[in-house]
């Protein structure tokens, strides 16, 4: 039996429904991601875990007891927003004691509650401090210390890195999940950026239109995507048009050759396919284990740094690809041809 | 390199300025010259010791507080409720709230006196303590486009949807949000609309007179027209009055938190301790 159960959650904003038929288990101590572009209904279902939004249908039980019908300040839940929602008339100290205050908490308590909170967050010091004398990533570390204060039942994180600058957010990454990893916390956290959502959680739920297109670990969800839609959101994306040559064996035809898949197709033979690439299953030039060799013109190649991004066509379709920067290997000029490899068993056939 | 020194822009802020500080330097000068052949506060002193003069401050004093305070219950709950729930129908108040600018305030004592007159079900004229609830309840209309404009824009500064949603989630009730987190957050802003109440209404005329009340605003009239020296020795202390509730709001509106208005000294905060 799952913590955390979300069970055929809908929602409509009049004619227009945000949410439709959304099913969630989640575990005891779980980190779990909703992963979507803006507007796929992944903040709805959040608000609605935390009382904010009433569903239009369906039902949430937090620890065996039905909270549909709670409003958000009956449920224990914690939630940190993207804009921090610090309250900037009182100091970090009585920000973090709020929840404690209002649950009637002794004074002695609520004192050594937020000392030992502030001591999670790694700052010991700021107690007396008001919000506008933080920086972002300050205010949301004292965010969570006041969210997590009250001992919730369930933590919830509306995209609480996307208002940081780049170095923060990913400092910040590694914090959360140590914090969250060591309270054991019931976790959800919705972002719209991938790279947060794979390398935080336990889970990731890649939300579209409403629905959960896939549910699954990282490693998963980025080397199993189950839906196009999940192919082309997590992670980049090579796609080649291809013919099935014969599904029994899962061969393709891919630019006049032969690919054996070695895994048998739904789609009969002389249907088109897509096959989608990862950059990094892609080669330039031949290698040793990489079957499928295909001519390709180099479009475009991007020097950054410890790595080269080169955009090559073969006719079937454009990929992208990653080299490693070597000092004795200058990339190839743009324009000029080259062979592009990548072994069969990578590729990924998506449904059309 | 050295800026040349603006001399076009200086000269019309000194006629500006000129064009007010002029008047107000005559209006001074005339109100020390009430003894013949000599400068003193005759004219101050001669205000001060009429018993009218403080019990008409007194009782505008008193009345406009009342309308702060009567404002404030109205427009704070209202405002924020507007902003949290009723989003649509912000520019519907907004131009409600405006309306005292538009309707004089004649329209609105004659309206009272025929609404709350002596053939009516209500007849709070008939009375000293009904005719002073008129007042105040004037006062409080009046007062709405500051009063509300202010407040309004203190919760337009801070996120009031995602505090309430972040007070509520700590387990507060609404009452509670309301109290220690949506009211201290616009409490400059109420500040600054209940000075603006406190100058609009200590000198107010219109509402006074026809509601007959002994207000300071008929009293400043009245002595206009009855003395020379005094109402100019008025005008200069209602203008100081104003310019220190100015300064005051100010200190209110910029006021950062956990800052007091005035650092009190250490004895006397160890005092008010005990």
């Amino acid at each position: 039996m799952s913590f955390l159960t979300i069970s055929a959650l809908r929602k409509s904003f009049g004619a227009n429904t945000v949410v439709k038929e959304f099913d969630l288990g989640v575990q005891k101590g779980e980190f779990i991601s909703l992963l979507g572009p803006s507007g796929c209904g992944k903040t709805t279902v959040l608000r609605m875990v935390a009382g904010f939004e009433t569903p239009s249908a369906g039902r949430i039980h937090i620890d065996g007891q039905d909270v549909t019908a709670l409003r958000p300040n009956q449920r224990n839940i914690g939630m940190v927003f993207q804009a921090y929602a610090l309250f900037p008339n009182l100091s970090v100290a009585e920000n973090v004691a709020f929840g404690l205050r209002a649950a009637r908490v002794p004074k002695p308590q609520i004192a050594a509650r937020v000392a030992e909170m502030l001591e999670l967050i790694g700052l010991p010091d700021l107690g007396g401090r008001y919000p506008f004398q933080l920086s972002g990533g300050q205010q949301q570390r004292i965010a969570l210390a006041r969210a997590l204060a009250v001992q919730p039942r369930v933590l919830l994180l509306d995209e609480p890195l996307s208002a940081l600058d780049a170095k923060i957010r990913v400092s910040l990454r590694t914090e959360i999940r140590e914090i969250q990893r060591r309270l054991g916390i019931t976790t959800i956290f919705v972002t719209h950026d991938q790279e947060e959502a794979l390398s935080m959680s336990d889970r990731v739920v890649v939300m579209n239109g409403g629905i959960a297109e896939q549910v699954g670990a990282p490693f998963e969800i980025y080397n199993q995507p189950a839906t196009r839609f999940v192919a082309g959101f997590v992670g980049t994306l090579n796609t080649l048009q291809a013919t099935v040559a014969d599904a029994q064996t899962g061969t393709l035809s891919l630019d006049g050759q032969h690919v054996r898949l070695g895994r048998a197709l739904k789609v009969p033979a002389g249907s088109a396919v897509s096959v989608a690439l990862r950059p990094e299953a892609v080669r330039l030039g031949r290698a040793e284990g990489l079957d499928v060799v295909l001519k390709a013109r180099i479009d475009e190649v991007n020097f950054l740094g410890s790595v080269i991004r080169i955009r090559a066509d073969m006719g079937v379709g454009k990929v992208s690809l990653d080299t490693f920067n070597r000092a004795d290997a200058p990339p190839p000029p743009v324009g000029s041809e080259a062979e592009v490899s990548f072994a069969a068993r990578d590729a990924i056939v998506l449904d059309h | 390199m050295t800026r040349r020194f603006p001399i076009l822009p200086t000269l019309i802020v000194l006629a500006g300025a000129a064009y007010f500080l002029v008047p107000l330097y005559a209006a001074f000068q005339f109100s020390l010259q009430m003894k013949r052949g000599e400068l003193s506060f005759e004219a101050y002193r001669s205000v001060f010791e009429s018993s009218t003069f403080l019990s008409t401050l007194t009782f505008s004093t008193v009345a406009s507080a009342a309308a702060i305070f009567f404002g404030a219950v109205l427009v704070v709950p209202t405002a924020y409720w507007v902003r949290l729930k009723l989003p649509k129908l912000r520019p519907v108040v907004e131009f409600l709230s405006l309306l005292p600018l538009i309707i004089p305030p004649v329209v609105l004592v004659f309206g009272h006196i025929r609404l709350f007159g002596s053939n009516s079900i209500l007849p709070l004229t008939m009375s000293s303590w009904g005719t002073n609830i008129l007042l105040v309840i004037g006062y409080v209309v009046l007062s709405m486009p500051y009063m509300f404009r202010a407040v309004d824009n203190g919760m337009a500064s801070i996120d009031i949807a995602t505090l309430t949603e972040a007070a509520e989630s700590l387990g507060a009730s609404r009452l509670r949000t309301i109290i220690d987190v949506i009211f201290p957050n616009v409490r400059s802003a109420i500040v600054s609309g209940a000075f603006l109440t406190f100058s609009i209404s200590l000198g107010e005329f219109v509402l006074a007179s026809l509601l007959n009340r002994p207000a300071f605003g008929p009293y400043m009239v009245q002595l206009g027209q009855d003395y020379a020296y005094q109402p100019a020795a008025l005008a200069i202390m209602s203008f100081a009055l104003t310019w220190i509730l100015m300064a005051l709001m100010q200190m209110a509106a910029t006021r950062k938190p956990g800052q007091r208005l005035f650092r009190p000294s250490r004895s006397l905060a160890a005092s008010k301790s005990q």
